[in-house]
């Protein structure tokens, strides 16, 4: 290591980041890749296992075919080829994680090819080309105990729950991706949040990173401009779209100081450790010969007609960058409004919130207002501020209806963020509405007016600006339940 | 004349987890010999027209619908474990490189 550490910036200005990206996602099918046994997730240890998943003797895997129609559906979205013909591959290594000691996997024959996924950043749209994806079997979970640590180090012996070995997993590698630069761990995050964006409208997996059911493991290496490339370190461990950002940023820094202090970077896994953001060094990569691919006897090719691949294609939903660019259009907004809607991470809560009655300019308003303010504040992501579409919706159209004014809306906004209920319970509960009651506020108005004789002279004589010292008192006298405007044309009114 | 080398058994023998003495090594490369040589007199008929074969039933795309069928009981699938803790499998800790 260098004695004066280098920072991001130093490394970037010295090196060129190459990143890649193996992004593993569980299908959402109701039953296991090869039997017939359910995926349900968190049942209890062992219950979801059978003579297939288990690899004993005398069974025999048979292929999903909702699997097989998800995994050609990615690759369609991802602008890939479709084989027309291929293997499984089993792939052997031991560890108890898979009880047949070898994995179902895809090797020299993936299921789909040379795709591509464009992703936009800082409004510059990035092209990430797509080398594979091709599908397999999950494995099982193992819990290592025994040692004073819980971790694998020092643990004497692991327990193991096969519910999820043999569930089907697609996995997704992206070509190398060159020449982004200091965006190059922004790439990786768009990139990610774009593939789950189109693989959830896909429907064919729930994408859920802190579940598991979308990993992520990041390829970094970095290389002198000109030069070859450098060695790849793979990290592990990267279970959330930060953590993809953050896992690029922090190998790119201590890469560049290894580097930069004349040692070499060893291939490797590393994981990546949420907690502090750093990276450890894991076990040496093992060279592909060593699990000994071979076609899997057990199961027959695949060769998708094209008719089929035809027909899935012609079924495929309107995928989110065609989605977005028609929000955009409907929506009546700029690039950058569209992008700062992006950022956000508001699209679907303002298109929900539009589905439950309010337009567009005032959903766009509340989330990017009020809410995204609230959310920054607390440190959550704007779906989890609080508030539903459907309550922002109900509260615009108290607003709409004349029952709430824009101010009392924002207090009656506190409640639902602090779980009180549904607008109008809290409206209720907490006793706010507009004073609309002419009495009350034809009173208020009277007692404003006796209390400012010169302000009512001069609103008499013509001068209507002078009117605001009135609402105020008149706004002060109704705890500002009154609707300002109505004030206003009352006080004209009375003083004409 | 041997086409497995002493080093290929020994890496074959590490990854299988089978300890082998220096003497076993000598003894299944020249094993291991004859049942390679004895495959490849498969490849003297291979001519152009022949594809590598991996199956010897010509179908493909032999599938299942995603319909669940019933899994084994916790007890069923342990019965055969040589150790088990609380329904899971307890095997010894054996990844010593993994870390």
């Amino acid at each position: 290591m260098s004695i004066t550490a280098l920072s991001f910036d130093d490394a970037i200005g010295r090196y060129e980041p190459v990143i890649g990206l193996e992004t593993h996602v569980e299908l959402g099918t109701q039953t296991k890749m090869f039997c017939g046994c359910p995926t349900v997730f968190g049942a209890d240890p062992n219950t979801q296992i059978c003579p297939v998943c288990l690899g004993l003797p005398g069974s025999l895997p048979v292929a999903n075919k909702a699997a097989i129609e998800a995994t050609i559906r990615i690759g369609l979205a991802l602008n890939c080829s479709i084989a027309q013909w291929c293997r499984f591959a089993r792939k052997n290594y031991f560890y108890p994680d898979m009880p047949k000691n070898y994995q179902i996997s895809q090797y020299d024959e993936p299921l789909c090819v040379d795709g591509y996924l464009d992703v936009t950043v800082n409004g510059e749209i990035v092209r990430v080309e797509i080398e594979r994806v091709h599908l397999e079997e999950d494995t099982g979970k193992t819990l290592h105990v025994g040692g004073a640590t819980g971790r694998i180090h020092g643990a004497t012996e692991s327990l193991v729950d096969y519910n999820r070995a043999g569930i089907p997993l697609v996995e997704i590698v992206t070509k190398p991706v060159v020449g982004t630069g200091r965006m190059a761990p922004e790439v990786a995050k768009a990139y990610v949040a774009e593939l789950r964006d189109v693989i959830r409208t896909l429907g064919v997996s729930d994408v859920r990173m802190e579940q598991g059911s979308m990993r992520c493991d990041v390829n970094t290496s970095l290389n002198l401009p000109g030069e070859e490339w450098g060695t790849r370190t793979e990290t592990k461990n990267v279970n959330s779209l930060r953590s993809v950002e953050r896992a690029v940023r922090t190998e790119i820094v201590r890469q560049s100081n290894v580097l930069s202090g004349g040692g070499h970077i060893t291939q490797e896994t590393r994981h990546f450790h949420e907690d502090t953001g750093e990276t450890t060094s894991g076990r040496s990569k093992e060279t592909a010969t060593d699990y000994r691919y071979f076609p899997e006897p057990d199961l027959v090719p695949l060769a998708p007609d094209a008719a089929w691949v035809q027909e899935l294609k012609a079924a495929l939903p309107e995928l989110p960058r065609v989605h977005r660019a028609r929000l955009q259009k409907d929506w009546g907004l700029s690039d950058l409004d569209m992008q700062s809607i992006l950022n956000a991470g508001a699209v679907e809560l303002i298109e929900q919130t539009i589905a439950a009655g309010t337009n567009a300019e005032t959903a766009r308003k509340w989330w990017l207002g009020e809410l995204s303010r609230k959310a920054n504040e607390t440190g959550v992501d704007l779906a989890a501020v609080g508030a539903t579409p459907k309550q922002v919706a109900e509260l615009q159209s108290l607003v709409d209806s004349g029952k709430l004014t824009d101010k009392l809306a924002r207090q009656v906004l506190e409640g639902v963020l602090n779980g009180e209920g549904d607008p109008a319970a809290i409206m209720a509960a907490r006793g706010i509405e507009v004073v609309s009651d002419t009495g009350a506020l034809t009173a208020a108005i009277d007692e404003a007016i006796a209390a400012n004789p010169e302000v009512a002279e001069k609103i008499r004589g013509g001068n209507q600006a002078a009117a605001g010292v009135l609402i105020g008192a008149v706004m002060k006298t109704t705890k500002g339940q009154a609707d300002a405007k109505t004030v206003r044309e009352l006080v004209l009114q009375r003083l004409s | 004349m041997a086409t497995i080398s002493r080093e290929e058994v020994a890496h074959l023998a590490r990854l299988a987890r089978l300890a082998v003495t220096d003497a076993e090594i000598d003894l299944f490369a020249g094993q291991l010999d004859g049942i390679l040589q004895a495959v490849a007199r498969v490849g003297e008929v291979v001519a152009d027209d022949i594809p590598p074969m991996s199956h010897s039933v010509p179908l493909v795309n032999v599938l299942r619908e995603d319909v669940i069928k019933p899994s084994l009981t916790p007890a069923e699938a342990l019965a055969g474990a040589p150790d088990a803790f609380e329904n899971r499998f307890r095997v010894p800790q054996i990844l010593a490189e993994e870390e």
